[in-house]
């Protein structure tokens, strides 16, 4: 907890922006699916840390409660969006999300 | 005794359910015999109800269960057995029977007799409904019954069109009357929190003379007994009714379901005695109609045409009688017309057979020695009809006409004139149709024959009622006993004792008058009638206030001006403007509008995950600086 507390607490929010931020950039501006799956998760785990960084600045640790739970539903959604993705690679060859509009028809 | 009474609605419905439900399979003979085979039945039942009740002056009282409850309300469905409906109990069945017996022979050739007899046996259902009913809300399930059954049978040969326009006409008509009944038990509901007919009765005996709510109650209720039974102004049905087969009309509309207006009026007739305005009003209806009635007949040419406005005026002259109080008087009336008008109109139907389904009487003549059988029986339902005595409707009509001449000399005098138009308009028939020279219509017509046995002999069982069933009752001159006042008098104890008595009864000369003078007319009458028809002359055409009378009045020119034109304008309006222009209009506004939108709103689904993801985060900065604002 001190060790924790040792760094001010506007760093931890700073820095977990700045991840967020590259995160939705990321989203925004990649074409490789796999790319954006990773800045979704990278979004993740910059609320999760604010999470814990606010937990551990309150002592209270619900919030690092949420953050395992929140780790538990990311690993899921990893494994379905990725087989998702196996399964997009295997029809198309391709996991460039442009080619996805053909699904429109 | 109360499980006769069930049994007796039983039986119809099963042979209605039976014939109905099997009529595409059922041998066509066998459907008439299974259905007469009911109403035998019934009438068994019923001779033994009539027994008990007018051995014991008890009533019956079955209740089946209770059909409404809600709240305070409670409405049994109920049956009562009392003189009163053992009598109508004995008419219905016992005429039913006869006629479903004839039907077996006039219906022969119809490929629906099947149809035909599964409605017939609903009518008598119903019917039976209506009469047994103790209580208002049931009588209306009969009433609307019988009126179902009426439009169905009207409309019986639906592939003429014209059959089926008549009978809309008779549910319409009767629907405005209808309104006026339910209305009536709506008030008799709120006033004496029941509906029970007999419970409604003891409590509306302690009201006052002329109550204002007695009156609109009974003015209701005779709106009721106008459209049923066929009064100015809701009589045109009855004559377009003629379109179903002649047994319908000798059952349903002569004897037995337009008298149901006379019934209801005379169930209720405590209400009635105590709101002078009303019975007023019956007589002035019942005196108009019998004349309006009685003058149209005289001037048409359709056999039937002439039995269904005799029908109206028949049904007047009963109004009037219970308009003058003698609610006896008209249900005795009641009873002989229902033997002699289906005699006429079983007569009229044999005839209809002979000749092939020719209905003029300017086509016939010479009948008497052609179908010397029906010849006979039409004679003795005319000389019944026409109040000659020995037979039936003599007896009848002179009750009606002493109760019209204690009223006073006019009244009587305007009745017996009334009740004289019968006897011209059915020897006129009479001696056109079967005395008359052979018109060339018929001299072409080869294939005459006499009816069969299995339709004159309900005509000769009936011709046999016609001419003794007067005899219960003789007139006051000949006899102290008034068989059929005292059978009903338990029924009507209550009106008589609410009513100040009539003066002192009328002396014996004027009794002598009322039963000399009519019968002089009667006999200078029909010499007339045969002096100017038995001839071979062709039938003139009306003219000037004859034109009149052959065109009914044009009352059904009147309605049409007054009521179809205008409904049928507005209705137009509705069609054309209001429903294809605005309401569509709206209608296909919002298609058209949902169509031009989607278009638009197509071109955001591009189909790019790209293009989707940001309009998403976009989306989520938009709510989150929204929510800032705020």
């Amino acid at each position: 907890m001190e060790q924790i507390q040792t760094i001010p607490l506007q760093y931890y929010i700073l820095f977990c922006s700045a991840l967020f931020s590259i995160g939705v950039i990321g989203v925004l501006a990649k074409r490789n699916a796999l790319v954006i799956f990773m800045s979704v998760e990278l979004m993740l785990n910059s609320a999760n840390l604010l999470l814990t960084a606010f937990s551990a600045y309150r002592n209270d640790p619900a919030g690092q409660i949420f953050v395992f739970f929140i780790m538990v539903v990311a690993a899921a959604e990893v494994a379905i969006g990725l087989a998702l993705l196996v399964v997009v690679y295997r029809s198309t060859k391709t996991i460039d999300i442009n080619a996805l509009n053909r699904l429109k028809n | 005794m109360e499980i006769l009474s069930i049994l007796l609605l039983v039986f119809p419905f099963l042979g209605f359910l039976t014939i109905g439900l099997l009529q595409k399979r059922m041998n066509r003979n066998l459907s008439g015999i299974l259905a007469s085979a009911v109403i035998f039945i019934n009438l068994i039942l019923a001779g033994v109800l009539f027994g008990y009740v007018s051995s014991s002056n008890l009533t019956v009282e079955t209740n089946l269960f209770d059909w409404i409850q809600f709240s305070n309300i409670t409405i049994p469905f109920a049956l009562s057995v009392d003189r009163l409906s053992a009598l109508m109990l004995l008419i219905v069945n016992g005429i039913g029977l006869l006629i479903h017996i004839y039907s077996i022979g006039y219906m022969k050739e119809d490929e629906g007799v099947n149809r035909f007899f599964s409605y017939l046996n609903l009518f008598i259902f119903f019917m039976l409904i209506l009469v047994l009913s103790s209580n208002y809300l049931c009588l209306f399930i009969g009433w609307e019954g019988v009126g179902l059954c009426s439009y169905l049978l009207i409309g019986f040969w639906f592939k003429d069109h014209a059959n089926n326009d008549a009978a809309k006409k008779a549910f319409i008509m009767n629907r405005i009357g209808d309104l006026g009944f339910l209305l009536g038990i709506f008030i008799l509901f709120t006033t004496f929190k029941t509906l029970n007919i007999s419970e409604i009765a003891a409590k509306a005996s302690l009201m006052p003379s002329g109550d204002l709510t007695l009156t609109a109650i009974t003015l209701c209720l005779f709106v009721g007994a106008m459209g049923k039974s066929a009064q100015i102004p809701l009589f045109t049905w009855l004559p377009d009714a003629m379109a179903g087969p002649t047994p319908v009309s000798a059952l349903i509309h002569a004897a037995t379901m337009v008298t149901a207006g006379i019934y209801l009026v005379a169930r209720s007739s405590v209400l009635f005695v105590l709101s002078p305005v009303t019975m007023n009003i019956i007589l002035v209806v019942g005196a108009v109609t019998a004349l309006v009635g009685g003058l149209i007949a005289i001037f048409q040419n359709d056999i039937k045409k002439i039995l269904a406005y005799s029908t109206v005026s028949q049904l007047g002259f009963m109004f009037m009688g219970l308009g003058l109080g003698s609610f006896s008087g008209a249900m005795f009336h009641l009873t002989t017309h229902a033997f002699f008008k289906a005699l006429l109109f079983l007569g009229a139907g044999s005839v209809i057979h002979a000749l092939g389904n020719e209905q003029d009487i300017r086509k016939m003549g010479g009948l008497r020695k052609k179908i010397p059988f029906t010849f006979a029986l039409f004679t003795i339902g005319t000389i019944a009809i026409s109040g000659i005595p020995p037979f039936a409707g003599f007896f009848s009509k002179e009750v009606i006409l002493t109760a019209a001449f204690e009223q006073g000399l006019g009244m009587g005098v305007l009745a017996t004139s009334i009740s004289l138009l019968t006897t011209i308009y059915m020897f006129r028939l009479l001696f056109i149709a079967f005395f008359k020279p052979e018109s060339k219509e018929l001299k072409a017509n080869h294939h005459v024959h006499e009816s069969p046995k299995v339709m004159l002999y309900p005509m000769a069982i009936l011709a046999v009622f016609s001419v003794i069933a007067g005899f219960v009752q003789l007139p006051k001159l000949f006899s102290e006993t008034q068989g059929f006042d005292n059978f009903l008098s338990p029924i009507f104890a209550k009106a008589t004792s609410l009513v100040p008595a009539a003066g002192p009864g009328l002396d014996v000369q004027t009794e002598w008058m009322i039963f000399g003078v009519p019968l002089a007319f009667i006999g200078l009458l029909v010499l007339m009638t045969y002096n100017l028809f038995v001839n071979d002359n062709e039938i003139s055409e009306a003219k000037g206030i004859a034109n009149v009378f052959s065109n009914k009045f044009y009352f059904d020119e009147i309605y049409d001006f007054c009521i179809v034109k205008p409904v049928g304008f507005i209705s137009d309006l509705f069609r054309e403007f209001i429903d294809q222009t605005i309401i569509n209009g709206i209608i296909n506004g919002i298609g058209n509008g949902t169509l031009f939108v989607g278009k638009r709103l197509r071109r955001l689904q591009t189909g790019n995950v790209g293009f989707y993801l940001t309009i998403m985060v976009l989306s989520i900065i938009a709510i989150l600086f929204f929510n800032i604002i705020l």
